[in-house]
This record gives C-alpha cells, structure tokens and sequence, in this order.
C-alpha cells in the first residue's frame, strides 16, 4: 500500500543511548527493521523495551545515537511531527480518550490527514462536510477490520480492558501509519483475546503492508507472529536473530532465570 | 423511547440528530425570538443577561470542559472586550468594527495568557491565570486616560451611522443573534478536527500528541477563542450595563464565572447557558427568600457567598456533572421508564491510567 521512497531499512537505531540521571536506561542499542517485517522486542522488566518505544515516538530525546526513519532524522523532529511522518503507536497502559466515544477516539486517530483548518471548521462549509464523511469512511474501514461495530457510539469509560486495548490499536490504525509500535499488546488480555490480536497483527503486515514494531512478553504470541526478535536486558542488546534463536541464546536464557553460578551462590550464602 | 435508524454517515455529522431535536430547538428560538412580547421590560433584561454570560460562558466551556484548562482569571477577558468596546463606540466606530476589535484584542490577550499555560496544569495554570486577573485588574484602575480609572466610565449605545441600537429590545436581538452564532461556531469545532483535538488534549496530552496534534498550539488556540468569547460577552455586557468600573472585573467575577461552567456541567454546550441561567437566576431567588425566611437569616450580610459556596459544594459532591448532567439523567429515567438504574451515569474508575509518561 505504501510506496517506500528511500531503499533500505524502514527503521534504523544507531547506537542510542538514554540516562535519567545517574540510570543509563538504554546503551548503545543499535538495529534495523525491515520494510513488511514484525520486528519485536523482548526482555525482562526494566530492560528499557517501553524506553525505546518512547525514543521513536520522542516523547524522550537520545542522550545520544541516532533514529532514522525512511531517510528521515527523527530526532530533529517534534514529538507531534512522528505521526505526520507515518509512525503510530499504541500504549502499554492504555492512553484513550476516556469521556468520548469510540468513534470520536478514531476520528482523533485521522487527525494528520486534517484538510481543514480552523476557519473551515468554525463555518462548516460543503468542503468541511465532504472531509468529515471523508474521515469516517476510513474509521469505518478500521471499524469492519477489527469488528468493533457494536462499540462505535460507547464512551471509553465505559467499556471493558479487552476493547479498549482494541479500540487503541483501531486507532492507531487510523493514522495510516507506515510502522506500527505496539507496546504489550497482550498485557492484560485472556487467551483468546491474545489469539485474535496475533490474528490481527499477521493481517495488519499482509493486508495493509505497514510494518509492526512492538514489545512483548507473551513468548506464544512472540514466536506465532515475529519475524526477527531483539532482546534486551539492563539497556543493552542480548541477542537478535529469528524468534527460535533467540529464546535458545544462553544469555537471554541468564537474563529471565539467573546462570547457574548465580544460584549456586545464592546457595553458598544461604547456608554460611 | 427513540431508537435512531442510521442509515448515513451525516446523521452522526448533523447538529440536530433527529426531528424531535429539531421541534425543540425550533421551539426555544421562535420563543426567544417573541420574548420582547412575552415578557415585561426587567424580564427582558435579565433574558439578556443570561445569553450574554452564556457567551462567555460558552468561551470557559470549551477552555476549561473540552480543553481541559482552568482559567481563574477570565474575568479579565470580560473587561478587555468591554473596556475596547467602550473606548470604540465613544470614538464614534460603528458597532459591528468595535465588536470585532473587542474580540481581536481579547484574543490577543489570551494568546498572552495561554503561553504558561503550555508549561504548567492544573491548579498551578489557575493560580498563573488569577495573578494575570490581578494584573488586568490593576491595569483597569490605572490606565485612566482609556479606562477612567475608579471613578468609572460611561458606554453609549451601539451605532452604525446614524442608527443606534438605544432600546432595550434592539440591544436583545443584537445578544440573541451572537449568542445564537457563537452557540454554532462552537458546534461546529466541536464535530470537527479542531474541536477533537481540543478534547484529546483533555484527555490525555501524551497520546494527542502522538496522534500528531500540536499540543502548544492547540492549547495556545483554546484561550484565543475562549478568551475572544469573553471579549465579545464583555463588550455586550458593557452595553448593557452602561458603566464600568475595574471593580466589576475582579477575581469575585472570575470566580463566578467558572462557577457558572462548574454548576452548569463541565462539558456540555447545554452546560454554559444552564449555568448563566443560574447564575442570574440565583441572586432573584436569594431576594425572594429574604421576605419569607426570619430576619436573622434573611438580613445577614454575606448570604448570598454562603448560599453560592454551599451549592457550589452540593454539585460538586453529588452532581459532578452539573445542572446539564442532572437533566440528562431525568431524561433517562422518564424514556427508559422503569428500567432506570441508580448506577448508570456511575463512571468507571480506571486504575490502569499510566502515570509514567506524565
């Protein structure tokens, strides 16, 4: 669906590096993500998964590296230019617009394909109205995509944690995005709630060819729908490869459940 | 009850969503429009009144119900239109340039104003926008040569050429058709882009952000139109009232002001006229208890503050949604009647809500 205007990879991270103070949350990550590819992130708590995501949403700004995406810098953009450039995200704890509808949240989502301005809204001329209809005939599209016709009209507050992690990724959706990050997508979802997000997102790759990016812990979902997987721990890279490869790395293996020189030392001084 | 067959995309674009909406609204403009014959000339005033301040009250609506910014200065707004608007109309400009400028130079104001407000929420943004309020006010008393300082100045009637809208009735029409532009304006941002954009920043900054909403400009937006709604309201409370004085500008008024958003139901258009309506309802109400309630309570200085802050207090307690919520669920419980429950307009306490980002 989107043309790609520069060879190369889609995204590319060059030795980023983040601190909050004396925590160096993300050191020198590096890596590439492919056009078409789910590209996904593991690793335990605090590995500074959620950290990068920000740092490509630029909500926070690399102490140092480098964030291309399609040739673009995006650490010289504003935080509110990424989604103009076709990157959409969703959260880890669910960020709607909680006192408006579904349909409003994803009209919100069609905001950066806006073709009226202020004094065209103020009036509401033809034109205003031809964009409107414009607008939700796209929803609607994402509306029938992941079957949310009975919601459209509920108000955000009102509906339970498994849609609104929906309707979150409806709206993302909306913004036509070229890279999708989705933050935990299964966080908090039940078994089949899951199963129908790794549906979605295989249709989302084959259907509408945007390239996903996303962090996850449930490894089921990971293995069913990744293409390559980086994992990280303590702010650096552990391990990239494809998903099998990577969950048999010694050291991702250390990093979820200790070494064993580790426990033995826990042993030794339990017992002195 | 009403089911709503939708069959098209503008049902749901439309102001009115279905005939009954448009019976009643209908009904509410050809009464208002008849009203300088249904009502006596004090009636008349008051109704004046009350689409005045819910044009201001309009402005505060959308600044603080669908913005999400508290503004504990706007009565500073209120006085700059009506201070140029004074100014103006004694310098012979016809009305329509002078409202016109009122607005202009509120707005301009309030884009002064809304520049903290990019940097600081909530109840630090109310504390920038009173000490703003101070400062106006203050200014108010000392730019004599504009203003009169505290001895006051007198407004003329509004004029084009050599028409001048003396009577009362003219002044009403000319409050009924603003009232009645500004109750659309506002609509119409309201189901367009810019108007989303507004409630997504009320919502949640970090996500409108990432939807590609500028977060400094909308916010920056916001207080121009809300303050460019006071300038025109304090322009046509100028002519009403016919003189000024700084002392009707202070933070007394701000605060009634943002009172009159609160009690009428923070996010609803309804919500700005319920409150004007309340507002300049209210001080009718205390002065016809005076006479029926016993000296010592009746006579008491201050009773009107006490009666004010205790409802203040009562809505916020037990109707957080103001006079427009309270309708609403009468209207609910009589078209659903007599499956109303206690707990439907209960919201949903959300302990998911990620403080990380803030």
């Amino acid at each position: 669906m989107n043309a790609s205007s520069t060879p190369g990879p889609l995204l590319a991270a060059r030795d980023l590096s983040v601190r909050f103070g004396g925590v160096l949350a993300v050191d020198k990550v590096s890596f590439d993500v492919q056009r078409g590819e789910v590209f996904t992130l593991i690793g335990p708590n605090g590995a500074g998964k959620t950290t990068v995501f920000n740092l490509i949403s630029r909500i926070y700004t690399p102490t140092s590296g480098s964030i291309h995406f399609d040739g673009v810098e995006l650490t010289q953009r504003a935080p509110h230019e990424v989604a103009a450039l076709g990157i959409a995200r969703t959260f880890q704890n669910i960020e709607l617009f909680e006192h408006a509808t579904v349909l409003q949240n994803l009209l919100i989502g069609r905001h950066t394909h806006r073709r009226t301005g202020f004094w065209t809204d103020l009036f509401f001329p033809h034109a205003a109205r031809q964009a409107a209809r414009a607008d939700r005939e796209h929803v609607e599209r994402v509306i029938d995509f992941l079957d949310l016709q009975h919601h459209r009209d509920t108000m955000i507050a009102g509906l339970p944690y498994g849609v609104r992690k929906v309707v979150e990724l409806a709206r993302a959706l909306c913004v036509e995005p070229r890279l999708l990050l989705l933050d935990e997508p299964s966080s908090g979802l039940n078994v089949e709630e899951t199963e129908d997000m790794a549906y979605w997102i295989h249709d989302i790759r084959r259907e509408f060819g945007i390239t996903v990016l996303m962090v996850e812990h449930d490894m089921t979902l990971v293995s069913k729908v990744s293409d390559r997987v980086l994992a990280m721990n303590l702010g650096a890279v552990l391990a990239l490869g494809q998903p099998a490869e990577v969950q048999g790395h010694p050291g991702v293996v250390e990093a979820y459940l200790g070494a064993s020189q580790d426990l033995s030392g826990l042993r030794r001084e339990a017992s002195a | 009850m009403r089911f709503l067959f939708k069959t098209s995309y503008d049902q749901d674009i439309a102001l009115a969503r279905h005939g009954g909406q448009r019976f009643w609204y209908g009904l509410l403009l050809v009464l208002l429009l008849a009203a300088p014959v249904l009502l006596q000339d004090y009636g008349l005033a008051q109704l004046t009144f009350v689409l005045i301040y819910g044009i201001v009250g309009l402005g505060l609506m959308l600044l603080a119900g669908f913005t999400g910014l508290f503004s504990i200065g706007h009565a500073a707004f209120l006085g700059v239109g009506a201070y140029v608007e004074a100014y103006l109309v004694a310098r012979g400009v016809p009305f329509p340039l002078a409202l016109a400028s009122a607005m202009a130079l509120s707005a301009g104001v309030g884009v002064l104003v809304g520049l903290p407000a990019l940097r600081v929420k909530g109840l630090y943004l109310g504390i920038a926008t009173m000490a703003f309020g101070f400062i106006v006010a203050e200014v108010f008393a000392r730019w004599e040569s504009v203003t009169g300082g505290n001895a006051g100045t007198h407004v003329k009637a509004p004029a084009i050429g050599g028409w001048a809208l003396d009577s009362s009735i003219e002044l009403y029409y000319l409050c009924l058709v603003l009232a009645v532009a500004s109750t659309l304006g506002i609509l119409n941002l309201l189901r367009s882009p810019t108007g989303r954009a507004f409630v997504a920043i009320r919502d949640s900054e970090v996500s409108a952000q990432s939807m590609g909403i500028h977060l400094a400009r909308y916010k920056t937006m916001s207080f121009a139109i809300s303050a460019a709604l006071a300038g025109l309201g304090g322009a046509l409370y100028a002519h009403m009232i016919k003189f000024l004085s700084p002392d009707q500008f202070d933070i007394i008024q701000s605060i009634d002001l943002l009172l009159m958003v609160v009690i009428g139901g923070l996010g609803s258009v309804h919500g700005a006229f319920l409150g004007a309506m309340f507002l300049i309802g209210m001080p009718q109400l205390i002065s016809a208890s005076k006479d029926v309630l016993p000296d010592a309570i009746g006579q008491a200085p201050g009773l009107k503050a006490v009666v004010y802050g205790a409802v203040l207090i009562a809505f916020v307690l037990f109707e957080p949604m103001g006079l427009y919520g309270r309708w609403l669920k009468i209207r609910t419980f009589f078209t659903i009647f007599p499956f109303y429950r206690k707990g439907m307009f209960k919201r949903q306490k959300s302990f998911q809500k990620s403080d990380r980002l803030r």
